[in-house]
């Protein structure tokens, strides 16, 4: 078995395995800690698919600056201590039975119904682009050229975001 | 005027209109900031809201005027007659609705400027949503146009209704989203591009009318539209909704919100999924689904912002009708209809605010009886649109309507034009008893229209929009050559001037 097989499996189970500790934990502190390790745990299979950008940004943004938020939001909140868990009786173990059926569904079909041929890209070509413009290139190209437009309009959406969340929790309209 | 789209100065020409509603929007923001504690500062925030609006219709107009067409592909952003049409729209709805709230914010005390920020906002995110070429732009729009809306319907803090109405839209809303995206997602897997017109030449050359992942994205993506739109069995939040938010927004949200959805319904279907057969299907279904349930439910409902707001849920059904038959008759009366449907809606939530006070939650029908007596004008405004909405011949919803039924009649779809008469006759067991109320009944006692009174703004609004709807009752063809033009310049691409589908794969690799 090659090593990056083993790598990979090893970083997959801990990341399920965090991720199901993260939504079965009690306190939300612990549940916010535990998605920490799941996202270094997907960063890792980035670096395994030559996707290092992505990894160092999956890194900075997600398990760093969001989840700092996350944690900030939850003891301003004074979430901290332990209540009942949420799944309760047989239906809500049913409704997840049922909704965790029909992903699997979703992940044979997708496993089956490959994009076209002509969509994929040729044998070596990520290499090849990668050696040209270098890796943050890659992402940073498409974003700020061809898709310019959606990008700014990002920045327009969160700024509604910051104004509408400021309205509904300001002390006196 | 031919823009080149991968250009900057071209792309900035092209989406001009945006620019100027976001740079205007970035300076009220800032003037709200420093002026934001007396009513006055609520007047200016409203007249500069005003302006903005105005001068962004100026720069749609000069852009259509010119004729600006894209040479080779739009990318992003569409420059066709229907973008300009619907754009004109939403920034028509959004005056009207400023208007409205000029009175209304300061009589329910609601003295957040921030409103006409947040107005402008999902306005300019209408805009992007009609007018988006590419699936990413559409999302964005949406999702830009949603979140103001939510935090809109929810403005109100004091009223508990309206907490709730904001709360079950933004998580239903959110929820549609999801689908929409993951629609978006599936498409883009199945045909390697967002931008619309690439995904129907895909369709075309690769064979994927039946590749079961497209099919999974397009029904997700009717499941999204289906949400906004408020499509049944897709409309359960939108009473509540429509119940608990503050009238104007009330209005905006049935008119201008609908219609946006529904525009970039039309354009994805249009120009992505021509190719596909089978969302014909399942759109029959949903337009009749929506059409009987929709005016059924209205028929049970006692007071009048829950009949309202399920009569609109109707209303999708007939404007999914025209979505159906697919041809460019379907699109004229497409068109047609959502500027008679928007301009009478408004002029029913005008009136509604008129009547009602804290929320308008309480108005029965039985509480306009006798209004002619006292105010004979507001009471024939209503009737106007009370017939508009039922498509009473002299009318603008009359002519709509008879578009509408044309276009499924031509498209083979007797079954459905059927429905919709049927449909139409059933509404007139609740829209004919609103008149009856006004001009059948007597005044219950002296008192009973004490407090009806319609602002200076909005009596504008109310003149200007029954005028509309009975000058195009009775004089459509201005309007219906417009329809006509601007629906046929949304379609399939049959042949694509110097577009290679080879280039498809992202400019990097």
């Amino acid at each position: 078995m090659p090593v990056t097989l083993v790598l990979f499996w090893t970083f997959a189970a801990i990341a399920v395995g965090s991720a199901l500790l993260c939504i079965t934990r009690r306190s939300a502190v612990a549940s916010a800690l535990w998605l920490v390790v799941t996202l270094f745990q997907i960063a890792a299979l980035f670096v395994l698919l030559d996707a290092q950008f992505l990894a160092v940004l999956q890194v900075l943004v997600y398990a760093g600056a969001i989840m700092v938020l996350f944690l900030f939001v939850i003891m301003l909140l004074n979430l901290g201590r332990a209540t009942a868990s949420d799944i309760k009786g047989p239906t809500g173990l049913a409704i997840a039975t049922l909704l965790a059926g029909v992903m699997g569904l979703q992940l044979f079909v997708l496993a089956r119904a490959a994009p076209p041929a002509d969509l994929a890209l040729p044998a070596g070509g990520l290499e090849a682009a990668q050696r040209a413009q270098g890796m943050v290139a890659m992402v940073a190209r498409p974003l700020f050229d061809t898709y310019l437009v959606p990008f700014e309009i990002t920045s327009v959406l969160l700024l509604a975001a910051i104004v509408g969340a400021v309205v509904l929790a300001k002390r006196h309209l | 005027m031919s823009l080149d789209l991968s250009q900057y100065r071209d792309l900035m020409t092209a989406l001009l209109p945006e620019l100027v509603l976001t740079a205007w929007a970035l300076v009220l923001l800032l003037v709200v900031a420093v002026r934001h504690r007396t009513a006055g500062d609520l007047r200016l925030a409203g007249w500069l809201a005003l302006v903005a609006l105005v001068s962004t219709g100026g720069a749609v107009c000069w852009l259509w005027w010119s004729g600006a067409r894209p040479a080779g592909l739009a990318t992003m952003i569409a420059l066709d007659g229907f973008r300009f049409v619907t754009d004109l729209l939403f920034l028509a709805t959004a005056v009207l609705t400023v208007m409205l709230s000029f009175d209304y914010l300061e009589r329910e005390q609601l003295l957040a400027p921030e409103y006409y920020v947040l107005l402008l906002l999902a306005t300019l995110g209408m805009m992007l949503l009609g007018g988006g070429e590419d699936l990413t732009v559409v999302f964005l729009g949406l999702e830009l146009m949603s979140l103001c809306v939510y935090v809109l319907s929810g403005i109100n803090r004091r009223s508990p209704k309206a907490a709730e109405a904001a709360l079950k839209y933004f998580l239903l809303g959110a929820f549609a989203s999801a689908f929409l995206l993951y629609g978006i997602a599936l498409t883009y897997g199945a045909t390697g591009t967002t931008n619309l017109t690439l995904v129907g030449v895909q369709v075309r050359m690769l064979g994927l009318a039946h590749s079961t992942m497209l099919l999974l994205g397009l029904g997700l993506l009717l499941i999204g539209f289906g949400f906004k739109v408020a499509a049944v069995p897709f409309h359960m939040w939108a009473p509540d909704v429509y119940d608990g938010a503050p009238t104007p927004v009330t209005a905006y949200m049935a008119a201008a919100v609908k219609a946006a959805g529904f525009a970039a319904l039309f354009r994805v279907l249009a120009e992505a999924f021509s190719g596909v057969s089978a969302w014909h299907q399942i759109v029959w279904w949903l337009a009749a689904v929506t059409m009987l349930v929709g005016n059924l439910i209205a028929l049970a409902q006692r007071t009048l912002k829950r009949m309202l707001a399920y009569s609109s849920v109707a209303h999708a059904g007939y404007l999914l009708v025209s979505v159906t038959s697919g041809s460019t008759l379907g699109a004229a009366s497409f068109v047609f209809y959502l500027v008679a449907y928007t301009l009478t809606t408004v002029v029913a939530f005008a009136l509604l605010a008129a009547k009602g006070r804290n929320g308008e939650q309480d108005v029965v029908i039985d509480d306009l009886a006798g209004l002619s007596q006292r105010h004979p004008a507001l009471a024939f405004a209503l009737a106007v649109s009370m017939l508009s909405l039922l498509g009473f011949p002299g009318t603008a919803g009359f002519i709509g309507k008879w578009y509408i039924l044309i276009a499924a009649a031509n498209a083979g779809q007797a079954v459905l034009a059927t429905l919709l008469v049927v449909a139409s006759v059933i509404s007139a067991g609740y829209y004919l008893p609103v008149i009856m109320a006004m001009y059948m009944q007597a005044e219950p006692s002296e008192q009973a229209h004490a407090g009806v009174r319609l602002g200076r703004f909005s009596g504008a609004v109310v003149v200007a929009a029954v005028a509309g709807l009975l000058v195009l009752g009775v004089q459509p063809s201005r309007l219906l050559d417009v329809a006509r033009t601007s629906g046929e310049s949304v379609r399939p691409a049959g042949v694509l001037p110097n577009t290679p589908p080879a280039s498809l794969s992202t400019k990097g690799s």
